[in-house]
């Protein structure tokens, strides 16, 4: 059975891409997965050789065709979204691609084209395959482009035979998030030790216990403040979850990704490399557990 | 004036900036965190919250005594929110985007439209600050509606309201930038940092809103998001060194102003920046 570890945070820049970066440097057997479409940074890392790229076609736009238009503003009274302008021209941004405004107007004066809104890849790296994507700026669906790449990325660990696939999450608690977490073996949550990080590790828990997917933590930066590492491993523990690890704050980890290296490219013998290490481990013994577990890990 | 903080990445200390700006300013402001996702401006405004606001969206009901199962509600959805299995229709309330095409289109007149809880606003203040948030419920995905409700608060006559964005660059992030006057972009010089930095730019130059640059952690990584600045001649409004002090205060929700007063005055100086260039912008008919 293919296991899925997804990277998360909850809170932003807690160090989740560089932490999975270097997990993933670490398995054998596995695809990397890039599922934070909106602000993609793997490949920073990763440097990956594009192999296929593919248009991803998230929904539709609508259009005004002003040869057509008798202005009568029936599209402008449907609207939800304030799209449509005083002249009927459609503002892109604000069209949220629900078609009501085509559908009804009776000139048939908007056209409804499906639109390219993102792209995604399958490449090679020196750690083997990945499946990432590029959404379009001010796009929407990213949802949509998540659930792509994490089915790829299946499908080539089918394919190949392999037995893990690492994904990096996006953060937040909303819809690319929801996608990225769905039928996922387990979930690493990477927090850092301050009343942010702590706020939003509740929240992201909270996620995953809806979504029934097991899930662990791992406190980043750990030593920054002793104080604020204990409240979260004293609520990660109240609320069932393990930590899984603690990771010191290292120059290392910005001078590495200044590299375009992961950890252990470029220093492995660090104390901080050694903790990463003890991480991986911990992560994928739990892995090996809850697969045939259906709720969390308590 | 409206000013938005927004980064791209995540992390980059958004709150952080509109936080300090918002409690160094002796004007009376307001201060919203659009950020609905993972709300964290009142860690360090410690605001009275008076008013907690329940924030809904529509969702259709189908009264199955008039449904004759025509299928034109499915046809219409775009969101695959509803459809029709053997005699019933079934709504998904996760996917329904709220267009009310359904219920126009039901030629029997049998959808209404109801309403669903995403999350609440909570609305207080704290000294001269109003404060604002949007709180998204654990298990709702799409927070752009609650952050449109939110930024119905803003009461336009108000010498400053501050949004704190949520990170990335899609439908959330604009919907909290739109109609901005200013956006302030907060990054840090490391390659991850840029290149979040440069999907942020290119959004903001779709909606055509100024915009100016506060480099955090300025001393960490490299210095190619100076050259970026440069290139793209976007203002850089300050630097804030790494300092543990700093993110030690940060670690326990202490403003900076509080830790290093000093500090307290370059925040006035950058809301100062931001109004010259907003006015100029003003001046010059855009």
């Amino acid at each position: 059975m293919i296991k899925e570890l997804v990277v998360i945070s909850g809170k932003g820049g807690t160090g989740k891409t560089t932490l999975m970066a270097a997990l993933s440097s670490l398995a054998t057997d596995k695809i990397m997965c890039d599922a934070d479409v909106d602000a993609a940074d793997l490949h920073l890392i990763m440097a990956p050789t594009v192999c296929a790229a593919h248009d991803f076609q998230g929904g539709r736009v609508a259009i005004h065709l002003p040869e057509r238009c008798s202005s009568c503003g029936k599209c402008r009274d449907l609207c939800q979204w304030n799209a449509i302008r005083e002249d009927f021209s459609i503002d892109a941004i604000a069209c949220e691609g629900c078609g009501v405004c085509a559908y009804f107007c009776p000139e048939k004066a908007i056209d409804f084209p499906i639109k390219t809104c993102g792209q995604w890849f399958i490449s090679d790296t020196r750690f083997g395959p990945m499946v990432h994507a590029a959404l379009g700026v001010a796009e929407e669906n990213s949802g949509k482009l998540v659930t792509q790449v994490r089915k790829e990325a299946r499908r080539i660990a089918e394919e190949k035979g392999f037995s893990l696939i690492i994904t990096d999450g996006p953060p937040g608690v909303g819809c690319p998030v929801i996608a990225s977490l769905s039928g996922a073996t387990a979930v690493l949550i990477v927090s850092e030790p301050t009343i942010s990080g702590l706020h939003d590790m509740e929240r992201v828990l909270k996620l995953c216990d809806h979504f029934r997917i097991p899930r662990m933590i791992c406190v980043n930066k750990f030593d920054l403040n002793a104080g604020m590492t204990g409240k979260i491993e004293e609520r990660a523990g109240s609320m069932g979850a393990a930590v899984v690890g603690k990771i010191p704050f290292d120059a290392d980890f910005t001078k590495a990704m200044v590299h375009g290296l992961t950890l252990f490219e470029f220093n492995d013998r660090s104390n901080t490399a050694g903790e990463v290490k003890a991480l991986f481990e911990n992560v994928m013994r739990l892995l090996e557990t809850s697969g045939s577990v259906k709720t969390s890990i308590i | 004036m409206i000013v938005s903080i927004a980064s791209g990445k995540g992390g980059t200390g958004k709150t952080t900036i509109s936080t300090n700006m918002a409690l160094s300013l002796k004007m009376s402001l307001t201060l919203i965190d659009c950020d609905v996702e993972e709300p964290n401006a009142h860690l360090f405004i410690h605001p009275e919250i008076d008013e907690i606001r329940k924030v809904s969206v529509p969702v259709p009901e189908v009264d199955m005594e008039r449904c004759s199962l025509c299928k034109k509600c499915v046809e219409i959805c775009q969101f695959n929110a509803i459809t029709v299995v053997k005699k019933t229709v079934l709504i998904f309330p996760n996917l329904c985007h709220g267009c009310d095409g359904c219920r126009i289109v039901c030629p029997e007149n049998a959808i209404r439209m109801g309403e669903r809880e995403i999350g609440v606003m909570e609305i207080g203040g704290k000294d001269q600050i109003r404060f604002i948030n949007g709180r998204l419920n654990i298990g709702e995905a799409m927070a752009p509606p609650l952050i449109r409700s939110v930024k119905r608060c803003i009461n336009n006559d108000e010498a400053l309201t501050i949004i704190d964005a949520p990170p990335g660059t899609s439908c959330p992030v604009i919907t909290a930038i739109k109609e901005t006057d200013f956006v302030l972009l907060v990054t840090e010089p490391t390659p991850f940092g840029l290149h979040d930095l440069t999907l942020a730019v290119e959004a903001i130059k779709i909606l055509d809103i100024p915009c100016g640059l506060v480099i955090n952690r300025a001393d960490i990584g490299d210095t190619h998001v100076y050259d970026y600045a440069r290139e793209e001649k976007i203002p850089i409004l300050m630097e804030i060194p790494f300092d543990r002090k700093i993110a030690e205060s940060y670690a326990i929700g202490e403003p900076i102003i509080d830790a290093l007063p000093e500090w307290k005055e370059k925040f006035i100086r950058l809301y100062e920046a931001m109004k010259t260039i907003v006015n100029e912008r003003k001046r010059k008919g855009k």
